[in-house]
């Protein structure tokens, strides 16, 4: 095939990816715009299959089928809850894969005659940082999120000093590349310290912040196949890359938006770390006892009520009781109770993540309250049922300043006649913080796993 | 075409490719950011292309020809998972009947 050739059906490839992306901004559309962009992906393999010809044929063959099968397995064995640490994982191989391609290139045009252009030689540099960066934080994201390592913030003195280190001796190695030092091993540097720089970015980063990190590590492996792209003069990988790296960006904003912080707070803030004054005083309003309740108070409660919302949040999600809450909510219904959900924009661990989950369980959408159209509605509220929720509804953002989470939107369930907690234990949510909700005299704590919890509401709620 | 003019056109389609990422996605409900975080992680990984033209290369050595395998392995890893989960995530948004209001039961 022809240059012309390839590049005109790398154009189809490129509309393709153009429409995935306003599709995927459309609830109606986002199914197909997701089909688009993966029938223009395919389009761009086989050109480029056809394009490299028989050399090596038989290696593309195989390398695609380890990693092509390897995909396939991992995206469809995942449960539902687990969809993040997925995310971060795949998109962690692509920087992988952008950092190898440059890696790869280097070697290739350094023991030609004649110098290497300077243009060349910083897009390799480039790719090879970035890459490597959103490589090696996607990987801690991923094990943070699966639960391999902590999930709290790591943090010790001199942390970013250390960061910064490792960053500037990266960036130090690919300067003197540029500059005319014709050495592969700068690139190694490169490459070698910018691993140790993205390891140790996201480790002091807590899991409630990891969506965001993880948005933000893709829009990096986007510019990462963007600067691939100018390595080997190829306008596929520049367009989409680059498309990549401007809408990641757009939207790691936006989710930082929805939980009113800024990307400088989430990636430096250490969240989690709680300050010495909101330890002050949530250990001061903590002095308060916590109430636990039965399962039989509870559905007493529940059944004699005129409205009641739940509050979903991660707990439900990896308990997977999305489907037994659905159940509770019909028994209820059918006793003439008012049942919605309320959804926090970060609840769960993404955005959207658990409108998803609700979805799977068919509850009906006019029953789903965003956050704006949820909380004038507690103080008519006689119930609000917090299910694995914890963060998104401490009443220390909206009081605490000294709080990590201080301005961050809640759900005001404290505006509610009771609110009842279905919580595992007293342990601290995600992001490690107190909870001075759980000690209000409002609230009923109901212990023990969330599923199991609701079952026994079921049984419960049935037999009155 | 010269180098140089290949590269003010290759700066040319980046710029104009900045500009419309920003555009195409300038309004997304909440519900759909990780679906769409998912979508654009499927889409970069067009990197295969890349790691197809490397371990393509005539007369490549063993090293080229162990980082390209690696990078061909990584990149369809990114390719099949990313569109995958993406779909999975979206199939729960298929449309159904519209929900009966109990209004009656209420009552």
């Amino acid at each position: 095939m022809s240059t012309n050739v390839t590049n005109l059906l790398y154009l189809i490839t490129i509309v393709s990816f153009i429409l995935a992306l306003k599709f995927l901004s459309d609830p109606a559309r986002a199914r197909r715009g997701n089909q688009i962009g993966a029938v223009g992906m395919l389009l761009a393999i086989v050109v480029t299959w056809i394009d490299v010809g028989t050399t090596s044929w038989w290696a593309i063959a195989i390398a695609m089928a380890i990693g092509g099968g390897f995909g396939a397995v991992a995206a469809r064995k995942v449960k539902m809850t687990a969809m993040p640490q997925m995310v971060a994982l795949f998109n962690g191989v692509g920087g992988g894969a952008a950092m190898l391609i440059a890696l790869a290139e280097l070697h290739r045009i350094l023991p030609e005659p004649g110098k290497p252009t300077a243009d060349i030689l910083i897009a390799i540099v480039l790719s090879a940082l970035i890459g490597s960066i959103s490589f090696a934080g996607s990987m801690v994201a991923f094990a943070k999120l699966q639960e391999l390592i902590g999930g709290r913030p790591i943090t010790y003195t001199g942390q970013q000093f250390v960061n910064g280190a490792f960053f500037i001796a990266a960036v130090a190695a690919g300067v003197a590349l540029v500059a005319g030092v014709q050495d592969e091993w700068l690139l190694w540097v490169t490459i070698g310290a910018s691993l140790a720089f993205g390891v140790l970015f996201v480790l002091p980063i807590g899991g409630a912040d990891m969506p965001v990190v993880i948005s933000l590590l893709n829009a990096f492996t986007g510019l990462a196949v963007a600067a691939g792209g100018f390595e080997l003069e190829n306008n596929v990988l520049i367009v989409a890359g680059m498309l990549v790296g401007a809408s990641g960006t757009l939207l790691t904003m936006m989710m930082g938006r929805a939980m009113n912080r800024s990307i400088a707070n989430v990636l430096f803030g250490a969240f989690g770390q709680v300050s010495a004054s909101a330890a002050a005083v949530a250990a001061g309003d903590g002095g308060g006892t916590v109430r636990s309740a039965t399962a039989e108070d509870v559905a007493v409660m529940l059944a004699y009520a005129h409205k009641v919302v739940f509050v979903p949040g991660y707990g439900l999600a990896v308990a997977q009781a999305q489907h037994d809450v659905r159940q509770l909510a019909d028994l209820l219904e059918a006793k003439g109770v008012e049942v919605t959900y309320a959804i926090h924009p970060v609840a769960g661990r993404m955005p959207g993540h658990m409108n998803v989950l609700l979805a799977e369980a068919n509850v009906p959408y006019p029953q789903l309250k965003e956050m704006d159209d949820a909380n004038p509605e507690f103080s008519r509220t006689d119930v609000a049922v917090v299910v694995g929720a914890n963060d998104v509804v401490n009443p220390d953002a909206r009081n605490n300043q000294g709080s990590p989470i201080y301005g961050m939107p809640i759900l005001d369930v404290d505006d509610a006649q009771t609110v009842v907690v279905l919580k595992r234990s007293m342990n601290p949510g995600f992001a490690g913080i107190e909870n001075p909700l759980f000690y209000n005299p409002k609230t009923v704590m109901l212990f023990g796993d969330a599923k199991s919890s609701i079952e026994k509401l079921i049984a419960d709620v049935k037999t009155l | 075409m010269s180098h140089g003019t290949i590269l003010v056109f290759e700066v040319t389609i980046l710029v104009l490719a900045l500009f419309l990422g920003i555009e195409v996605i300038s309004k997304v409900p909440t519900l759909l950011h990780t679906p769409l975080m998912s979508g654009t992680n499927a889409i970069h990984g067009i990197v295969i292309v890349g790691a197809m033209i490397v371990l393509g290369l005539p007369g490549k050595d063993t090293f080229t020809w162990i980082v390209g395998f690696a990078a061909v392995v990584l990149a369809s890893a990114n390719v099949v998972g990313g569109f995958v989960v993406t779909d999975r995530m979206l199939e729960m948004f298929k449309k159904r009947e519209p929900p009966k209001r109990k209004e009656d039961e209420s009552a």
